[in-house]
């Protein structure tokens, strides 16, 4: 019988095998930040354990950092920031520091250099790291326990996930983008819909998605519960990494798209799971809860609780538009945000900050507008477009490379009872910021709604 | 990593599903570099609540946490287990975790135990019933028991041998440094390096 993607992948990685064992996996890739790592160091220390391979490891600063020009002002912060310095010093290991143009957020960073290839097995203590499946790679998020069991062995212990594939059927129609199109299948299957899998995105609508659409894809796998989503390599993934600054070169190279290409899910081959989506019938989608699962087409209404047949689902519902102060029935439209933010390793690559400025060019926004480019290669990247002049114009503020206010966890977040159309991933309670109110929405709604003050489609300017 | 074979204590319930990491940890106590000192952040947003649960007096001193389901979903970070921890809990039951949080448990001996939710319910019943209402995880048996409830779990031979041995996973990868050189040996050529 054949074998899926996820399969292929995983077996080309296995150390060792043994009854009764979980697989020992080999790690071509570790991603390290300032957050989840410090402690993993200490714990290297004080078993004098070493690095195994720095030159398969890579850091940058990206969660605790401001957006603005000038030092860390938290003393806190600033010590987290200062111990992956002195960590990857000791340690040996390329470091991106705030204000190098290489720093930015560890998943923009990682396919922006070209480090994040086919076939390859990634991880990073950040659970995010499903964004790297957009290449056909195994990529999944770990804790502090496992950061130091992969720079002290270049390996984990894991048992295979089941797989799960997602048909997504017919195109998208104008309009409706990748994110969309997560969010729409997040409140299909659910938060804990994906948990045990790794989901392989196929069909149509996904083949015709950019590299920065099936990262947005991906990188929300997580919030369906997966431990990875992939997507299978193309002509649209090779091209993405032709000439980047890791990509192979010369016959190297050959030999690397020969061996991609045999990076796809077999014909005859078996999901444990399938669920299906019909992408021609999605519109603009939002989140009106408080888990990424509670979204809905922009075009509808708060849900009622009633709606909700599992008592479960229910409660949830009630507690989400209780911390959301939302009353049942409203139109998603009327709904009146302080704060937008565009931004994060889910949307803060360079296509979602044209999307932005397109619809921005010759408007003006009416709340607070937070541009946040995923990293300073993208940032450079806008600016060489023009992309900066028009934000500014339009009167958003333009921002450095950073996490930003997709987590409270720097300078940028929401106040208490402040509400914010965000392009992040995730609208948990407080998320933003201690009593911050999150609708999850894509860079052209973000936009859109900047320019009204509510939720709003392009299409309805 | 502590041992775990058997333990008994009371139970707090916590009638809530999809409790995030976000909300075990806010993200504003990441901050620290440090390993120790995280009970004081241990669902911080809530506690400030004067009715959230772990406010009752009657449930201090509990070690079993009693949740709805999808416990721990969302962000990896690992403060949410070691949070837990040091506030005192050594189980988590619920009938569904978030993958990366339940590996993380096991990787510190805090032990996740997956029951079905009609029987999760009968321990917060009884737990919110009588607080002082004791509940036996048996590790060795695969069994929670409590009163007259007897429920199995499942958990995989090797995860529970690991814990109740408390072994550290580095620890017993190294035994295999010769077959991570040898892998390491055939890696196909093209593959990135950072350097
Ligand atoms: S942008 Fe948000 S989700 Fe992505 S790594 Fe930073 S904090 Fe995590």
């Amino acid at each position: 019988m054949g074998r899926t993607l996820a399969e292929k992948v995983w077996e080309q990685h296995v150390v060792r095998r043994a009854d009764g064992e979980p697989d020992l996996l080999y790690i071509d890739l570790h991603l390290i930040h300032e957050v989840t790592s410090p402690q993993a160091f200490d714990g290297l220390r004080m078993a004098g354990r070493t690095v195994r391979r720095p030159d398969l490891t890579i850091a940058t600063e990206d969660h605790n950092v401001p957006t603005v020009l000038g030092p860390i002002s938290d003393p806190v912060s600033r010590t987290q920031v200062e111990t992956l310095r002195k960590n990857a010093a000791e340690f040996g290991i390329r470091l991106h520091p705030m204000g190098d143009a290489g720093q930015g957020v560890v998943h923009i960073i990682g396919p922006q250099f070209g480090l994040t290839q086919p076939g390859m097995t990634i991880v990073c203590g950040d659970s995010h790291t499903s964004t790297h499946g957009a290449f056909g790679a195994i990529a999944f998020g770990i804790g502090t326990s496992e950061v130091e069991h992969v720079l002290a062995t270049q390996t984990l212990p894991a048992y295979r996930p089941k797989t799960m594939a997602i048909e997504v059927k017919g195109e998208l129609p104008v309009g409706v983008t990748a994110k969309d199109l997560i969010l729409a299948i997040i409140a299909k299957i659910g938060t804990g819909g994906g948990q045990g899998y790794i989901v392989e995105y196929r069909g149509e609508a996904v083949r015709k998605l950019s590299m920065e659409g099936r990262m947005t894809v991906c990188n929300m796998s997580i919030e369906a519960g997966a431990r990875a989503g992939m997507i299978a390599p193309d002509e649209t993934t090779f091209e993405y990494l032709r000439g980047r600054p890791h990509a192979p070169t010369g016959e190297a190279w050959d030999r690397a798209v020969e061996y991609w290409k045999t990076l796809r899910t077999d014909d005859d081959a078996e999901f444990d799971k399938v669920v299906e989506i019909d992408a021609s019938a999605l519109t603009p989608f939002v989140t009106w809860g408080t888990n990424p699962g509670q979204g809905a087409p922009l075009g509808s209404a708060v849900p009622s609780p009633e709606q909700f047949a599992d008592p479960v689902e229910r409660a949830a519902a009630e507690r989400a538009l209780e911390y959301m102060g939302l009353a049942a029935g409203t139109p998603l439209r009327d709904i009146q945000v302080d704060t937008v933010f565009v931004g994060s390793c889910t949307n803060g690559r360079i296509e979602d900050l044209r999307a932005a400025a397109e619809i921005l060019r010759g408007r003006k926004v009416v709340t607070r507008t937070l541009i946040v480019p995923g990293s300073m290669g993208v940032k450079k990247a806008a600016e060489e477009e023009g992309l900066h002049e028009v934000f500014k114009a339009a009167g958003a503020e333009w921002r450095e490379a950073g996490c930003s206010m997709c987590l409270g966890m720097n300078p940028d977040t929401l106040k208490p009872g402040e509400r914010s159309a965000s392009t992040s991933n995730r609208n948990f309670e407080g998320r933003q910021g201690k009593g911050g109110r999150t609708h999850l929405v894509s860079p052209q709604v973000a936009a859109a709604t900047a320019v009204t003050g509510r939720l709003t489609a392009p299409a309805d300017l | 990593m502590d041992a775990f074979t058997t333990h008994t204590g009371r139970a707090v319930p916590l009638r809530r599903s999809n409790v995030d990491t976000d909300q075990i940890i806010p993200a504003v106590w990441l901050k620290q570099v440090s390993r120790t000192g995280f009970e004081k952040g241990l669902f911080a947003a809530w506690r400030e609540d004067p009715s959230f649960v772990l406010n009752d007096p009657a449930y201090e001193g509990a070690s079993i946490l009693v949740s709805g389901p999808d416990f721990g979903t969302g962000s990896s970070r690992e403060h949410a287990v070691w949070a837990l921890q040091q506030y005192g809990f050594r189980v988590v039951i619920a009938s569904r975790f978030g993958d990366i949080f339940r590996n993380n448990s096991t990787k510190m001996g805090l032990l996740p135990v997956v029951l079905p939710e009609d029987v999760v319910e009968r321990l917060q019943d009884a737990a919110e019933a009588d607080p002082k209402t004791e509940i036996t995880v048996d590790l060795m048996e695969r069994q929670v028991r409590s009163g007259d409830l007897v429920a199995s779990f499942e958990i995989d031979d090797y995860t529970r041998w690991r814990l109740m041995e408390g072994l550290d996973d580095i620890g017993l990868t190294l035994r295999h440094a010769d077959a991570i050189e040898e892998y390491e040996n055939g890696r196909q050529p093209w593959l990135p390096t950072t350097v």
